[in-house]
């Protein structure tokens, strides 16, 4: 039996009457790196966002089934959302680092919304974020410039170390590397195979090789539906379903 | 078509240097170390100046931005974060109602419910006139600039486990602050110049008062007074007022463009 960090079960979301995700179950083993892909409008980003509860903020958007994070349903009535956003991380499509705030408080904004931390403590996790998103060396001379100076392959990392400070379970990665260039992409791709050693890493992406690239399990959405799941190399090499052969092979999508 | 509103734009700019120039024509002559520190002389008497109003200017505007600002920036915040909600929507048709009501009918109304109850007229109740105007000023442009902060970076604020209320506050009421300040000044200079609401309320004064709950003079009404006796040193003390006031209005508007200029935060 396969230890699931996350289990999503028969999560439907909707945009007012549109639904957008129908009835999808999928789990996310502890500590393994699992890729989504479709196209564009399949869901997938949709069903991103159920899974740390965003989704809901959105005008109109709803959310049914259950979605439990180490056996715990992060949609029961008494589950605080802000506190499952702690524990569940997410970097988006586009760098959004805190214009207002330098490049070092930007890494520590979560640690302080957390709670009570010393500054002594603040120093080390935000040195050990940035060193675990691959940014410590590039910007330990400039903690208190601007984030907007910096490449933007730089501030999606930073914005990874961002999500990593404080800790989280698990780590959403919204098309992450969708507004980057080949090597600043090559170096995120990396980073995430550093990152399921200590995460447990969810990918939405609509690059295949990125996902052949850097997943241990691959999901197919389309039209919100969850069509096939299984390790990455079969759904790339022999997939079950006609139509994710016919999505990975390029005949459509 | 460029030419055009080159030439639109020139005739835009004449008033405002016209007007500037003719002040300084007419007033720089009166302002001296007297016109700042002595109050206006009697009847047909030379000298003076008008320490009495620009106290009071001070004072009256204070009172206007210590509750005009903040209750305009609240109330915008809540438009720009709540904005969804039917009360939402009537607040802010009420404020374009508000923002199109004429001035003097501000000073009616707050002579009505504060002037007669309290018995007197009052600098306090010219201020709280004065914050009536500026309130939909505020609240309009705060929510324009709260709303102008990418929704990416509440998502991002969110995401990482930040209270919706914080989330307001410490990302997009602070991306949006400069903004919001300039907004801000930008209505204190439009009602520093108001005259009509203060006819009702502020009353005018021509003793030195710093008291709120007594009469006071602004500069405006100075203005209005002076310029309409029939004595040559009262004008001559009207346009060097009118000179101060631009100068003090124009001020402010600068302090504005600062505020934007100076964007990037430390935090």
């Amino acid at each position: 039996m396969v230890e699931h960090r996350l289990y999503a079960d028969g999560v439907t979301a909707r945009f007012s009457r549109t639904v957008a995700v129908k009835n999808v179950t999928l789990g996310f083993p502890t500590n393994t790196v699992t890729a989504i892909i479709g196209p564009s409008g399949c869901g997938k980003s949709t069903f991103l966002r159920c899974l740390n509860r965003l989704h809901e903020l959105s005008r109109g958007g709803t959310v049914e089934g259950s979605v439990r994070l180490d056996g715990e349903d992060i949609y029961d009535a008494d589950v605080n959302p802000v506190a499952i956003r702690r524990r569940i991380g997410m970097v988006f499509q586009q760098p959004n680092p805190f214009p207002t705030m330098n490049i070092f408080n930007n890494v520590a904004a979560g640690l302080r919304v957390n709670g009570r931390i010393t500054r002594a403590e603040v120093a080390e996790l935000v040195e050990r974020a940035l060193r675990g998103a691959a940014l410590w060396e590039e910007v330990k001379d400039r903690l208190h410039a601007n984030p907007l100076g910096l490449s933007g392959g730089q501030q999606q990392r930073l914005c990874i170390a961002r999500a990593i400070a404080p800790s989280p379970d698990v780590l959403l990665l919204d098309e992450p590397t969708s507004a980057l260039d080949p090597i600043a992409t090559q170096s995120i791709e990396e980073l995430v195979q550093e990152l399921k050693q200590r995460f447990t890493v969810v990918i939405v992406t609509h690059n295949m090789q990125q996902a052949a690239r850097v997943s241990d399990f691959t999901a197919f959405f389309y039209l919100g539906e969850l069509v096939e799941r299984d390790v990455t190399g079969k759904i790339f090499t022999s997939p079950s379903e006609a139509r994710t052969e016919a999505y990975v092979t390029g005949r459509f999508g | 078509m460029t030419g055009l509103t080159v030439l639109a734009a020139l005739l835009a700019l004449l008033p405002l240097f016209a007007i500037f120039a003719d002040l300084v024509a007419k007033g720089a002559s009166s302002v001296n170390w007297d016109f700042f520190v002595q109050n206006p002389p009697t009847a047909g008497a030379t000298g003076g100046g008008v320490a009495n109003a620009i106290m009071g200017t001070l004072l009256v505007v204070g009172v206007a931005a210590l509750v005009g600002l903040p209750v305009g920036i609240g109330a915008g915040v809540y438009l720009a974060e709540y904005g969804g909600s039917p009360f939402a929507t009537i607040v802010r048709f009420l404020a374009d109602v508000l923002n199109g009501t004429p001035s003097v009918i501000a000073g009616i109304f707050v002579w009505t419910w504060v002037v007669r109850p309290m018995g007197h007229f009052s600098g306090l109740s010219g201020g709280i006139a004065l914050a009536v105007l500026m309130l939909p000023m505020v609240t309009r442009t705060t929510e324009e600039m709260v709303r102008l902060v990418p929704h990416s970076l509440r998502e991002a604020a969110l995401a990482l486990g930040y209270p919706r209320w914080r989330t307001t506050l410490q990302i997009m009421v602070r991306a949006a602050w400069p903004g919001i300040l300039t907004g801000g000044l930008v209505a204190v200079a439009r009602i520093a110049g108001e005259t009509a609401p203060l006819l009702f309320t502020a009353l005018g004064n021509l003793n030195f008062k710093t008291n709120l709950l007594q009469p006071m003079q602004t500069l405006s009404l100075q203005i209005y007074v002076f310029a309409t006796s029939p004595f040559a040193a009262w004008h001559r003390l009207a346009w060097g007022a009118a000179l101060v006031l631009m100068a003090m209005v124009l001020a402010v508007g600068m302090a504005a463009r600062y505020a934007t200029r100076s964007r990037v935060g430390r935090g």
